[in-house]
């Protein structure tokens, strides 16, 4: 950060000598940033990192787009094709999805519970680079093989890798191998930082802060945290299991020798299912603190929206085979998963509910965050409504496996996960850069984006019903499929002007935007207390508290949380 | 502020917070068990649905000697950690050693196990699912052995040259936690694989 | 928003689709038309009760800095376990009733009883072709099925067992039934009962390989005296048609014999579809292309032409060879 003072600079000392700090050499600056062990520095390295990727996956989307927009079009070739929703994918999940979130969690969750870092920085700084060499491992799979020229050896079996599909003697070449070993790095990452934010949660709070006092952002990523080592490690297992059926000649997935290719959907559900509460609930912990703010009330129902939380996540341990209705389960299994299924809606609905009564009777303040965060509102509802769907088994055996389910789940991941990213951007900004992003070029990036995102989304349910699968490089003519698929593609358009604004955005904000202060949005959680952005050691004196809000009871003495709670 | 009582400040409770090393390594062993239940839950599935070759019947032999030494190395390094507690310095060198020993003679007996199984037996991992299996869960676990045993083995050279005192005990806390995890662990593979299996 | 034309357009184009799950012919496309209908409902209405509540929300809550007291923070509540309760209990009960509805159609539909008179077909997924069996009828073919159509006063249903000889596949013609899965190493069943003659259409719906996009399906459904008539053919040992000798001649000392069956000859390879009564098909590459001979010409010359990915590798025979055994393969009938 060009505004800091120099790292010499003892305790203490204001954090914006820029005007006397003589300029910082780039090798330096360049030393300091690897080097590392800050919580904020590897949060910013981790969003940053997603948001590169995330213009990369985007793209290959865009690509997918345009083959897909006409009936057996040329664009690309079946080969390549294969190779781009499956990378697409794999890097919207490991390499944008966990990463951003995880970039957020790392800035923010030591700020906000009042400590000075992470527990454990060292391991913080390695699991980010863990994690970094994985994502550089999946793209140089395009490098592999080859080359550049059809794509190389990047992978082309799904995201999901189904056996046997990735056995040798079908996927002769590398591609499952990168796979397989980009995503086993970033799994030992995700695992590292996981246990990172479950020890700072219950090891470091500042005092005062107990678990039913503490911002429901951090209980969010402490159930996700705590989801992770039971998610992440099952694909950790699976992925050993086929690196060993490929190199070793063992026959966990070799149908031929007896083994078994629904084995791998088990194991690989039981990650799938969970790791999408994984991604879900830290947008949840972002909802969680701006809709408040942004209402100007307190969150209706925190003990509520704890346990449903909990709920949410244990729950979310028993629906995995949903993802299996198709596979010839008996009537007894798929009845148990459609209920498990069910189920997960009735928490997942109070806290809908509980959002909706906090803006019932406030002030709604629509600032670009407030948009985007009332868009994942109704997208998220939305996107639940369709999973219940979904979750109706022999509803399933016809929409499986289509595009109805590719429409849904673009729903939860860009219409609820996304946007909420999004507002946390317009949100936390100011605190991490100190100065504002425009809120006008907010305001378009929001509505091009709102545009594009439900011309695409909306519908793509439609092929789905009419019978389209998923994962097909191309269509025949005579389906009736061809002027949803241009809709749909063209939806991709605005979503990329939008997504090009908000980088510009950020660009320009940084150095450019006005002067954010400590507390641009007057909140009521200990980050918004220190300055913007946060000196290096976070908290001169660490802060003692009394209720959920502790800068609520300094702003209102005369009416503070601490009475109520 | 009128309602509530005045609390004087020295009756406030002290802010006793979990120790970071025993939450961290806790966090561990949930995930590392994970990855083992996935093991195990493979050698179950595939039991009996190998298409040839050597059964568990057939081929294994309780393994009661090298398991004995692998559950008492559980309670020595016990031993170690309150040797350290209470400053006895060469009491936990000791106790250290014992248990890199009883260790050693886990993974030696694995290993002799493991040569009998694939020279005479003819028990590799691709020879049937049951080779997979087998051969994929105990290596599993004697991995952590190892990486275990270097652990101690460092922790024994610290504790040798003084470097380790009283003050390390919380550290050496957590690494004992790693151990005894491995150790549990092994308790369940026996049972299935050499009890339930066969 | 959208006009009345538009809707009434849209609605004429969904049913009149060809794989559209709102058009069912047959008993299990039926049940999970009516389930769906009823699903369709109850999220609709819950979607228009909650954002509607979430627009009035909006509307009536927004700050107004115009407002007497707009720079007063309004009141703060923290909670109201009466109103919570509501709101959990009333999803349970939605919950419950959707889940006995549900439960019903997939009892109904995968416990079914199977009739005495139901048509066996074992089906055999391949990497990117279809491979049928009648084994009480002693019929082998390839990727068009003929099944009988099915009277609701007398149902006889096609039962199909099925499972896959490399990587996973999906059964799916969405107006005859759900998709099942076919998985190497395990056996699946289903069940359908057209009730209505026609041509359904359908596609394999689990990512194979590379030509997964182009493993279509065609399922005829024919009148109890078509399908007599179409089974008394599919029975006949391959037609042997002296003016294509030098084709066949062809096909038998090339490695198509490998691959393919044609039944009463030399060819017996079980690696791709039999080809014995080929020419009597509408398709060729498992859908993708209509059979005519400049196209069988094409394909046989070099898959990779249409299917790009197909295993069926190019056969480099000679113009004069290609002519010669793209006759032969026509009189297939």
């Amino acid at each position: 950060m060009a505004t800091q003072a120099p790292a010499t600079a003892g305790i203490g000392q204001p954090a914006n000598l820029s005007h006397t700090a003589p300029r910082r050499l780039v090798l330096e600056v360049l030393h300091d940033w690897v080097t590392t062990v800050d919580h904020k520095k590897i949060g910013l390295m981790y969003i940053g990192y997603a948001l590169i990727f995330l213009v990369i996956a985007g793209f290959e989307a865009l690509l997918m787009r345009v083959q897909l927009a006409i009936p057996n079009n040329h664009f690309v070739s079946p080969q390549v094709f294969n190779q781009l929703f499956t990378m697409h994918g794999t890097t919207m999940v490991f390499f944008v999805g966990m990463p951003i979130l995880f970039g957020f969690g790392n800035y923010l969750i030591p700020l906000m519970i009042g400590a000075r870092d992470m527990a454990f920085p060292r391991l913080n700084a390695f699991s980010f680079w863990i994690s970094a060499f994985g994502g550089l491992l999946l793209y140089f799979s395009y490098l592999g093989g080859s080359g550049l020229y059809g794509a190389g050896a990047a992978p082309d079996v799904g995201w999901w890798a189904y056996a046997p599909l990735t056995a040798r003697v079908f996927s002769p070449g590398h591609s499952t191998d990168y796979w397989t070993l980009a995503i086993l790095l970033s799994g030992v990452g995700t695992i590292g930082t996981a246990i990172n934010i479950v020890a700072t949660i219950l090891c470091m709070r500042c005092p005062g802060m107990t678990l039913n006092r503490m911002p429901l952002l951090a209980w969010l990523y402490l159930v996700m945290s705590c989801l992770v080592f039971v998610t992440i490690s099952p694909l950790t297992a699976a992925q050993i299991m086929l690196m060993l059926d490929r190199y070793v000649g063992s026959h966990f997935f070799d149908t031929q020798a007896g083994g078994s290719a629904v084995l791998w959907m088990h194991f690989f559900w039981i990650f799938g299912h969970p790791e999408v509460y994984v991604l879900v609930l830290p947008a949840f912990g972002f909802a969680n603190e701006i809709i408040p703010v942004f209402s100007r009330k307190a969150i209706f129902g925190y003990p509520a929206m704890v346990a449903a939380s909990v709920g949410i996540g244990f729950i979310s341990l028993s629906v995995w085979a949903h993802h299996m209705f198709t596979i010839g389960m008996t009537a007894g299994a798929n009845t148990f998963f459609t209920l498990a299924t069910m189920v997960i809606s009735v928490p997942t609905g109070i806290k809908i509910f509980n959002w909706l009564a906090t803006l019932w009777g406030g002030k709604i303040h629509f600032t670009a965050s407030m948009m985007f965060a009332l868009g994942f509102l109704v997208q998220f509802l939305l996107a639940g409504l369709t999973g219940i769907m979904l979750s109706v088994a022999p509803f399933d055996w016809q929409l499986g496996g289509s595009y109805f389910v590719v429409a849904h789940f673009h729903y939860v991941l860009v219409g609820a996960i996304l946007f909420m990213i999004f507002s946390a951007f317009y949100y936390w900004f100011p605190k991490m850069s100190g100065r504002m992003l425009s809120e006008k070029l907010g305001k378009w990036h929001f509505w091009l984006f709102l545009i594009g995102f439900h011309l695409t989304f909306d519908f793509m349910h439609i092929p789905g019903l009419l019978g389209m699968p998923r994962r097909i490089y191309t269509y025949e003519a005579d389906r009736g499929w061809m002027i949803w698929n241009m809709i749909v593609s063209s939806g991709a358009i605005f979503q990329t002007i939008a997504t090009l604004l908000f980088v510009y955005n950020m660009v320009w904000s940084y150095f450019k935007g006005p002067i954010a202060g400590p507390d641009p949005w007057d909140a009521w959680t200990l980050e918004w207390s220190t300055s913007s952005p946060p000196p290096n050691y976070n908290f001169a004196v660490i802060p003692t508290v009394d209720s959920r809000r502790p800068l609520w009871d300094l702003k209102h003495p005369d009416d503070p949380d601490s009475y109520y709670e | 502020m009128s309602q509530a009582a005045v609390i004087p400040q020295n009756a406030t409770p002290a802010w006793v917070l979990p120790s970071r090393g025993i939450v961290g390594m806790a966090c561990l062993i949930v995930a590392e068990s994970a990855i083992f239940i996935i093991f195990v839950v493979a050698y179950l599935y595939y039991l009996g649905k190998s298409l040839t070759g050597p059964t568990p019947r057939d081929v294994l032999e309780l393994p009661i000697f090298t398991s004995i030494c692998l559950i008492s190395s559980s309670l020595t390094v016990h031993l170690a950690v309150s040797a350290l507690h209470r400053a006895k310095q060469s009491l936990c060198s000791l106790w250290l050693a014992a248990t890199v020993l009883l260790g050693g003679i886990f993974i030696g007996g694995t290993a002799h196990e493991w040569y009998q199984l694939i020279y005479h037996d003819g028990l590799t991992i691709r020879t049937n699912l049951f080779g997979t299996t087998f051969y994929s869960l105990v290596g599993l676990h004697a991995t952590h052995v190892v990486v275990g045993l270097i652990m101690l083995s460092l922790a024994l050279i610290f504790s040798l040259n003084g470097a380790m005192t009283t003050r390390h005990t919380e550290k050496l806390e957590v690494l004992s936690l790693y151990w005894h995890f491995v150790d549990a662990v092994w308790v369940v593979v026996f049972t299935v694989v050499y009890v339930l299996g066969r | 928003m959208l006009t009345r034309p538009v809707w009434f357009g849209l609605a004429v184009q969904v049913s009149s689709n060809p794989t559209t799950i709102f058009a069912p012919s047959g008993t299990p496309a039926h049940s999970i038309f009516g389930l769906s209908l009823l699903v369709l409902g109850i999220t609709a209405a819950i979607f228009l009760v909650v954002a509607g509540l979430l627009l009035y929300v909006v509307v009536r809550f927004r700050h107004r800095p115009s407002d007497a007291n707009a720079a007063q923070e309004p009141p703060q509540i923290y909670g109201s376990t009466q109103i919570e309760l509501s709101w959990t209990v009333i999803p349970i009960l939605i919950v419950v009733m959707l889940f006995l509805a549900t439960a019903r159609i997939i009892l109904l539909t995968q416990n079914a009883t199977k009739p005495a008179d139901a048509l066996d077909i074992t089906v055999i997924g391949h990497q990117f072709w279809w491979e049928y069996h009648y084994p009480k009828l002693g019929i082998v073919t390839a990727n068009e099925l003929h099944i009988p159509v099915s009277d609701p006063r007398h149902p006889t249903p096609t039962y199909l067992t099925m499972t896959s000889a490399d990587t996973d596949h999906s059964f799916w013609v969405p107006r005859l039934a759900g998709k099942t899965d076919l998985i190497p190493n395990r056996v699946n069943t289903m069940w359908m009962d057209p009730q209505a003659p026609g041509l359904y259409l359908g596609q394999c719906a689990q990512y194979c390989g590379t030509q997964h996009a182009l493993m279509l399906l065609r399922v005829y459904a024919d009148s109890p005296a078509d399908f007599a008539r179409w089974v008394a053919h599919q029975k006949q040992p391959a037609v042997e048609d002296p003016s294509v000798a030098e084709g066949r001649a062809v096909f038998q000392h090339n490695a198509c014999i490998s691959c393919h069956t044609v039944a009463g000859t030399v060819a017996t390879g079980t690696f791709g579809p039999d080809l014995t009564h080929l020419a009597s098909r509408d398709t060729i590459a498992s859908g993708a292309i209509p059979n005519t001979a400049a196209n069988l010409r094409a394909f046989v010359d070099n898959p990779a032409n249409f299917k790009p990915g197909c295993l069926m590798p190019p056969m480099h025979l000679n113009q004069h060879d290609l002519d010669a055994v793209t006759a032969y393969l026509t009189t297939l009938k």
